[in-house]
């Protein structure tokens, strides 16, 4: 079922999430420029740092709770929330939920979830942004995560995104869908799995061709271009709120 | 890999992943497999909303029977006995064995013909009868090569899926008195049956698994193709029914929609050769089929399961397999690799609550949370959730849920739990956060070019020059400064 978008606000949040922070911080400006090019204020707590997920996904409840808590204190006001990634916005939006259920914070939690969109999500249904692409051609292989898949459920808004791109050609790798082996800590727990994955994913992702690697997600960025670069293979890979930014200059 | 012993889950897991990871035939074989099986299934499903309305169906039908789960056992066990079948109860595995061996006893029967039955695996029936003198022969083509080849199955749908048509030829031809080496699978079957047909006949007991057992009338129902299931029931004068106490459904009505779900996931048929459904023993006047028909009602932690509310989930799982054939992880490892009866997502779930976190409790980390498990299991179980929750459970150590999952916090490590104290510490103090991130920003020239497993196979990332947190603040302070200057002019 098709999520009910509010009319364009005047201000949000923006989460950065702690990768984005740490490693892809050009990809949070990106959002947030995208973001005040249509006209929508952005405030960026200083508070935040991480929604939890690390330790949620390798069973620390206690840890990412306490963590998610603090997260939920920095966003208090009732602005919604822009997540540049899919993979926290599913953590805020389905996860916090559970985290907190029978404690104090549940109602918080419902409610955080509710004003939480994920980047693209937000761009292409509540600013129903169009872009104007003045970038050379380029052909370029879209990554969707898991979470955009499955979590969010927004892995389409990326492509419509990209799709708005008048000088850029989308390939399909094969697979499309499957995992890339990231998993967040699953790629330190299980190394020779995850890379088994992300092996192929690379041989899918260069079988198309393209020239470009464009994904919603860092975690999934930091796996696939990681791999490439180990293996001296050359696709240049973007977080897709940089991508979109510099074409649209 | 002859035989399935709990005890090793835990202590070989590493090994045997790594062992299957570098096995290329084993994972082209695999490869191979699954998408030919994510094929079939998707083939089934050409309509997305009708899917998701029979997955509806088939979860909500799945909930109403577990919800009334007690009496509706009750009512089963009525209903056969009125029908005259025998109804036994078994706590444990050791229990289901016993039981199983002293029917056999009670016949003098020494030889067993078996259809494909997954609770039998999981309670280790071959090996036990064999210890007490009875031959066990399984009849489902899949299962007679694994056994032929002393294997134990590697997916619950397809025992021997792990196995191309040379490999095949070679065990026949090595196993198999008078058998020329051939990669004729028509062949290969065939002879397959011939030998298997004569045991039909010689057999004093056949066992099979139930796939529904059906409370208002006291039914059996079984799904398969080969028609084996249907000799291994209906030859041999004594039939045994294993079952797992989960598998009882309401009312015949159930079954349709639960069946189209199962064949569809499973192996992209609209509908198997045989289904069977058994009510009871040969009647005075009948031609064909056993004299004694027994249940035997498998529990072995399941009621454990059954009582706490999240894992319950668990328990509506119809074995379809599905959620095995789109995993990323079991297409690349394989089923052995987890080393327990129950592979795969299912098997990540099930198998640490029946054999407790402390024995199987480290199959869990085989999994992304990707989810593909979830969206394509018939049933709807969020298998990805209680994977972690099972993950959360295995570190728990102030043991908080009533019944928890056996072997609670044995998998709890230390260094990791100090670890994520620490990343807790520092993720809540933003004043600590902050100037972590300025560390590590301002000495990324340090950034060391092996960081644990990761850089094993990726190079490491580098910190950004300035982090987002600044760059973010710096940009409100310009924004501020040029809005006041505009003001100002
Ligand atoms: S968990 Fe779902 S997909 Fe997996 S075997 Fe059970 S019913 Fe099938």
């Amino acid at each position: 079922m098709q999520r009910a978008y509010p009319e364009k606000p005047e201000q949000v949040y923006f989460f950065g999430t702690c990768l984005i922070d740490l490693f892809y911080p050009e990809a949070g400006m990106a959002g947030i420029q995208l973001l005040e090019r249509e006209g929508v204020k952005v405030v960026y707590p200083q508070q935040q740092s991480c929604c939890g997920q690390p330790a949620y996904n390798s069973g620390y409840d206690n840890e990412a709770r306490k963590v998610a808590a603090a997260q939920i204190a920095c966003l208090g006001e009732e602005l919604p929330i822009v997540v540049p990634s899919a993979s926290c916005a599913d953590m805020f939006r389905h996860h916090y939920t559970d985290l907190f259920a029978d404690t104090p914070l549940h109602k918080q939690a419902l409610e955080l979830a509710a004003r939480t969109y994920e980047l693209t999500e937000f761009l292409v249904h509540v600013c129903k942004i169009r872009l104007e692409d003045n970038g050379p051609a380029a052909t370029v292989a879209i990554h969707n995560s898991c979470s955009a898949q499955r979590g969010t459920k927004t892995a389409q808004d990326a492509i419509s995104l990209l799709r708005q791109m008048s000088n850029v050609a989308i390939v399909q790798q094969e697979r499309a869908s499957e995992c890339c082996g990231f998993g967040g800590t699953f790629a330190v727990k299980a190394p020779d799995i995850s890379n088994a994955m992300v092996q192929d994913k690379c041989d899918n992702l260069l079988a198309t061709g393209a020239n470009d690697l464009v994904s919603g997600d860092c975690g999934c960025l930091m796996n696939i271009s990681g791999a490439l670069e180990k293996r001296k293979d050359k696709l240049p890979a973007q977080h897709i709120a940089s991508f979109i930014w510099e074409r649209t200059q | 890999m002859s035989r399935f012993e709990p005890a090793t889950v835990n202590l070989e897991f590493d090994k045997r992943v790594d062992d299957a990871l570098r096995d290329q035939e084993l994972r082209a074989n695999f490869r191979g497999a699954m998408d030919f099986l994510m094929g079939k299934r998707a083939a089934m499903f050409p309509d997305k909303e009708d899917l998701e309305a029979l997955r509806s169906q088939g979860e909500a039908i799945r909930n109403r029977c577990l919800s009334q789960l007690p009496e509706l056992l009750e009512q089963f066990e009525q209903r056969c006995t009125e029908n005259g079948i025998q109804v036994h109860w078994a706590e444990t595995s050791q229990e289901a064995n016993a039981i199983i061996l002293e029917i056999m006893h009670k016949h003098d029967a020494t030889r067993m013909v078996k259809g494909k039955s997954m609770a039998s695996e999981e309670i280790g029936l071959n090996h036990f009868l064999a210890d007490h003198g009875v031959e066990c022969l399984e009849t489902d083509m899949g299962e007679y090569i694994v056994q032929l080849a002393d294997e134990t199955p590697s997916h619950i749908i397809m025992p021997a899926i792990h196995k191309n048509k040379q490999q095949i030829a070679r065990l026949f031809n090595q196993k198999i008195d008078g058998m020329e080496y051939s990669e004729d699978v028509d062949r290969l079957i065939g002879i397959g049956r011939d030998v298997l047909r004569q045991k039909f006949f010689e057999a004093e007991v056949g066992l099979s698994g139930v796939n529904f057992a059906v409370a208002e009338t006291g039914t059996l129902c079984l799904v398969e193709n080969e028609g084996n299931g249907r000799m291994t029931t209906t030859i041999p004068p004594v039939h045994i029914a294993l079952c797992g106490i989960e598998k009882v459904v309401e009312s015949l009505q159930d079954i349709p929609p639960l069946l189209r779900l199962l064949t569809r996931s499973a192996t992209g048929q609209a509908i198997t050769t045989y289904f069977n459904m058994i009510s009871g023993p040969r009647k005075p006047d009948e031609k064909d089929g056993p004299q004694e028909v027994h249940v035997v009602l498998l529990d072995n932690g399941r009621s454990r399961i059954y009582a706490d509310k999240q894992l319950q989930e668990t328990l509506r799982c119809i074995r379809c397999g599905a959620c095995m054939n789109h995993c990323p992880v079991y297409t690349r490892i394989g089923g052995h690799a987890y080393g327990t009866t129950y592979p795969g997502p299912i098997g990540q779930v099930v198998s640490p609550q029946i054999w407790g976190l402390h024995t199987a409790g480290a199959i869990t980390k085989a999994c992304s949370l990707n989810g593909a498990c979830g969206e394509a299991c018939p049933v709807k179980i969020p298998l990805a959730d209680l994977i972690r929750r099972l993950r959360y459970e295995s570190n728990n150590d102030e043991p908080t849920t009533v019944p928890a999952p056996r072997g609670q916090g044995s998998l709890r490590k230390r260094s990791e739990a100090v670890t994520w104290k620490l990343w807790a510490l520092l993720s809540r103090k933003p004043g600590l956060y902050k100037l972590a991130l300025l560390l590590a920003t301002r000495l990324r020239a340090l950034t060391p070019k092996h960081i644990g497993p990761w850089t094993l196979y990726r190079s490491a990332p580098k910190p950004a020059a300035r982090s987002l947190h600044e760059l973010a603040a710096q940009r409100s302070q310009s924004n501020a400064s040029s809005q006041e200057h505009g003001r100002n002019e």
